[in-house]
């Protein structure tokens, strides 16, 4: 068995593989299918500090090679995370990580520092790129300035690891990694889904209620790729890959580009057990290929 | 109750009429329970437009032959895909989903009324209801006798009663314009429906208007079937539910679209 044990800042995970957020529910959901105690990290949903009804029925649209989703951040909110949630998982030996969103900095904040008070959360991803919702989500995440500014105001309240999620909607994503890095995030974990649309051809309307939604699974993979290639060039925290993740290959692809650990996110829907699948298979390339250490393929790409 | 991952045998594969099929599965091991509105999710291989996996209605459970049957309507490419499936093949399926009918009580008289692929959870119920078939009523409504799926087995269960639109079975119209829906509608201490939504809307209005308990099966589109993905909602008068896990099966008092 070689070592797939990696770190993001000093929190360790005991294997690479982490399910994204928005696909595991928070984490119980699967426990039916998968030994989470097997997985290196849970992202859980999106959690926001009131409930959040999220956008109106029809919310998914099958694409070639992917789905579109324009849930919104359904979520019953922070009070319920903390009465309901945390106590089935904090006695789960895995790294439960709560995705942060916000509508201001202010409920960034306020958010982050109630989740600071779990002693079992050991990381928060930020959440500066939901396409789904009008106010806050992607919106601080697609200029530098405004980045900034919610990553600093949460860096000030938050001590433990900080993950920044990026959006892909952007020009130049590595300028906004460096941005962010620059106000102290831990890690950047990369791509969100892409905004996107669809149209049923036969009723001339959009599949979606909120006509845009954001598109993930393997139609986005090569996109997400090329992105965390070139922020693991453009900055020295570690980078978390993700983008149509459905096996061990693509997995390792991404490390190969130069991430640290990757989330698997739209390929649960199909097949929930994936994550493990993945684990496994990570571990038998590097046996195939004698490594002993799967920080040994990060950034391993030959040019 | 459990749900589980699984790579079924498919042992038949029956074309009932021109757009439906009817499909057994038989696992190795014991089924778990499975109760009837539940559904499955179904992975469909190979077609490469097609990334999710399809829902569908479990019809009947064998459980000493470990087997369970599907009804599969044509109605886009997944599904169409999965009816050429023959007789041999592996299929993976995720099953039992979904909350399932509430039980009706021994002695409750009871009103089943499925619509075109709507029959599936229908005639499942109506065989796990144990109750005397004379208190079972089951009214069937389809577009025309071409469309009507005539699953024989379920002859015994309970009084059959058909509507088809054009007249070629039964009575014409709707299943609103069966006589024992007409006349006898308040005096049915369960109503469950399942089939299209304009169908169930109308048996919705008509049941919270004489106040009689009914429950509706719904169908959205979902993508993982589990209560992940959180896209096959509905609005429910305390907010957005998921079909996949807390429904399908909805009573009309908690839903706010027959209002």
């Amino acid at each position: 068995m070689a070592d797939l044990g990696v770190n993001i800042k000093d929190l360790y995970f005991k294997n690479p593989v982490l399910t994204a957020s928005g696909t595991c529910g928070f984490g119980q959901e699967i426990a039916d299918f998968v030994d989470l105690e097997k997985l290196g990290g849970v992202v859980m949903k999106g959690t926001t500090l009131k409930h959040r009804e999220g956008n109106n029925y029809p919310r998914m649209a099958e694409t070639p090679s992917g789905m579109l989703n324009a849930v919104g951040l359904q979520n019953k909110g922070v009070d319920n995370f903390v009465k309901n949630i945390y106590p089935t998982i904090k006695d789960v030996n895995s790294n439960f990580i709560v995705n942060v969103n916000g509508s201001t900095i202010e409920e960034y904040v306020e958010l982050t520092e109630r989740i600071n008070e779990l002693d079992k959360i050991p990381a928060i991803e930020l959440n500066i790129s939901c396409p789904n919702v009008k106010e806050g989500g992607m919106a601080f995440g697609v200029s530098c300035p405004s980045a900034e500014a919610v990553v600093k105001a949460v860096r000030a309240v938050y001590h433990k690891p900080l993950i920044v999620k990026l959006s892909p909607n952007v020009t130049n994503i590595a300028e906004i990694a460096r941005a962010v890095e620059g106000q102290g995030a831990d890690s950047v974990s990369l791509v969100n889904t892409f905004l996107g649309m669809a149209i049923n051809a036969e009723t001339r309307k959009p599949v979606l209620s909120t006509i845009t939604g954001g598109l993930s699974g393997p139609a986005i993979k090569p996109i997400a790729l090329r992105m965390v290639w070139q922020v693991a060039q453009a900055v020295k925290v570690p980078v978390i890959g993700m983008g149509g993740i459905m096996n061990a290959t693509d997995a390792i692809e991404f490390m190969l580009a130069g991430a640290t650990a990757v989330q698997v996110g739209t390929a649960i829907f199909i097949d929930p057990t994936i994550p493990v699948q993945i684990v496994d298979g990570i571990n038998e390339y590097l046996e195939r290929h004698q490594f002993s250490s799967v920080k040994e393929i990060i950034g391993a790409m030959q040019v | 109750m459990r749900k589980t991952i699984q790579e079924l045998l498919l042992v038949e594969n029956t074309q009932l009429n021109h757009d439906n099929f009817r499909l057994v599965l038989q696992s190795e091991s014991e089924l778990p329970e499975i109760f009837p509105g539940q559904f499955v999710n179904v992975e469909i291989k190979q077609a490469t437009e097609i990334f999710l996996r399809r829902p569908f209605s479990i019809l009947d459970v064998d459980r000493e032959k470990k087997q369970f049957s599907l009804l599969v309507k044509i109605l886009g490419r997944g599904s169409k895909v999965l009816t050429t499936y023959k007789a041999g093949e592996k299929i993976s399926v995720i099953y039992p989903l979904g909350n399932g009918f509430t039980i009706p009580e021994k002695d409750d008289k009871i009103l089943l009324i499925g619509g075109g692929s709507g029959v599936a959870p229908m005639l499942f119920l109506s065989k796990v209801c144990g109750l005397d078939p004379k208190q079972v009523h089951i009214l069937l409504g389809a577009r025309s006798n071409r469309d009507h799926i005539d699953i024989s087995d379920y002859k015994q269960n309970g009084n059959f009663y058909f509507t088809t639109e054009d007249g070629s079975l039964g009575e014409k119209g709707f299943v609103t314009n069966h006589p024992v829906y007409k006349s006898e509608l308040s005096g049915f201490d369960k109503i469950y429906t399942c089939g299209p939504n304009p169908m169930m809307k109308a048996v919705a209005a008509d049941a919270a208007k004489s106040g009689a308990f009914c429950e509706v099966s719904l169908e959205n589109m979902m993508a993982c079937g589990f209560g992940v993905c959180l896209c096959c909602v509905e609005k429910t008068t305390s907010g957005h539910k998921c079909v996949c896990t807390d429904g399908p099966v909805f009573n009309i008092k908690d839903l706010t679209w027959q209002i």
